[in-house]
């Protein structure tokens, strides 16, 4: 007799479950709190007046603590929506749906944040507030792609096929992080090109990008924090005819 | 510290509008982010209840 052979670490199942899924991300959530917020605060203090001013640029730069961590976060925060769609599109994993559905507002809103900050900064150091510049153009692209994935989880009533069908929109939509990292590279553009690379190090002095790294941490356990919240209220509500929520609300 | 003084730090060298604009808008996104989910809490476990209660007197 052949048993069914368990490719995947214990964990990955565990996470299948409704009920782990909340109680471990409940237990997580206070740590990452804290974290989030004593990095937001020490990175924005250092930030705002503690980092060198720039040569060129004179103290507008310091917009670049929250456009790049916002920017790097749309990105990264797209790229972990279209896997958890993977997931679930694949192993038809209910709590990834979940996962997936709670990263698309908070995309949407540092997409929208990496926007406007650029749009501020472009103006006094490009003097205009928008071009249609490569870099900007895809990262629009983005934050247009985050509200496609919106706008099918509100306009399909059915939560199986309207996870379905966002998460292939998203997976599609994969294509456009390449080109948004490669842009700077790919075309002329206005546009600086990164700040940081996994190969080298900073261009930039240590005690200008010590702070930006500080500020890059501080918004993924922001997100870290947002994202459980959201999907613990997901949970909540596609499991409200489940014994243990039952039990969990009778409580309060 | 890279200013001198507050009114200097306000200023931001001529582009504290810029600046300050911008951690503004960060500030707001970030609540925003945080309070939203929080207030959906409420309602969601405040519904359950609701639902509970009235499964239980019917039965």
């Amino acid at each position: 007799m052949s048993e069914k052979k368990n490719w995947m670490p214990r964990w990955f199942y565990q996470l299948a479950s409704p009920r782990w899924s909340y109680d471990i991300m409940g237990k997580l959530l206070p740590g990452f709190t804290v974290a989030a917020l004593l990095f937001l605060v020490v990175g924005t203090v250092w930030a705002l007046a503690f980092a060198p001013s720039d040569y060129q640029q004179g103290n507008s730069f310091r917009i670049i603590y929250i456009h790049v961590p916002s920017a790097v976060l749309a990105q990264s925060c797209y790229m972990m929506m279209a896997i958890a769609g993977a997931i679930g599109l694949i192993w038809k994993m209910k709590v990834a749906d979940m996962v997936a559905k709670s990263c698309a507002p908070i995309g949407a809103t540092m997409a929208l944040l990496a926007l406007a900050t650029g749009a501020i900064w472009g103006k006094p150091t490009w003097g205009s507030w928008w071009v249609w510049d490569a870099r900007l153009t895809s990262m629009l692209i983005l934050l247009f792609l985050y509200l496609g994935v919106i706008a099918l989880y509100s306009a399909i009533e059915n939560e199986a096929m309207a996870a379905k069908s966002a998460a292939v929109l998203a997976l599609v939509g994969l294509v456009n992080i390449p080109i948004i990292k490669y842009s700077v590279d790919w075309w002329n553009t206005l546009h600086q090109p990164a700040t940081f690379k996994l190969t080298e190090r900073p261009a930039m002095a240590t005690e200008m990008w010590l702070p930006l790294l500080v500020m890059v941490i501080g918004f993924y356990c922001f997100f870290a924090v947002s994202l459980m919240m959201r999907t613990r209220n997901e949970i909540l509500v596609r499991e409200r005819r489940a014994s243990w929520v039952k039990e969990l609300v009778g409580k309060q | 510290m890279s200013f001198e003084s507050f009114s200097e730090f306000i200023a931001m060298g001529g582009h504290g509008f810029y600046v300050w604009l911008s951690y503004a808008i960060a500030l707001i996104v970030i609540v925003i982010n945080i309070v939203n989910p929080a207030r959906q809490k409420k309602k969601i476990v405040s519904d359950l209840v609701r639902r509970l209660r009235r499964e239980n007197k019917s039965s």
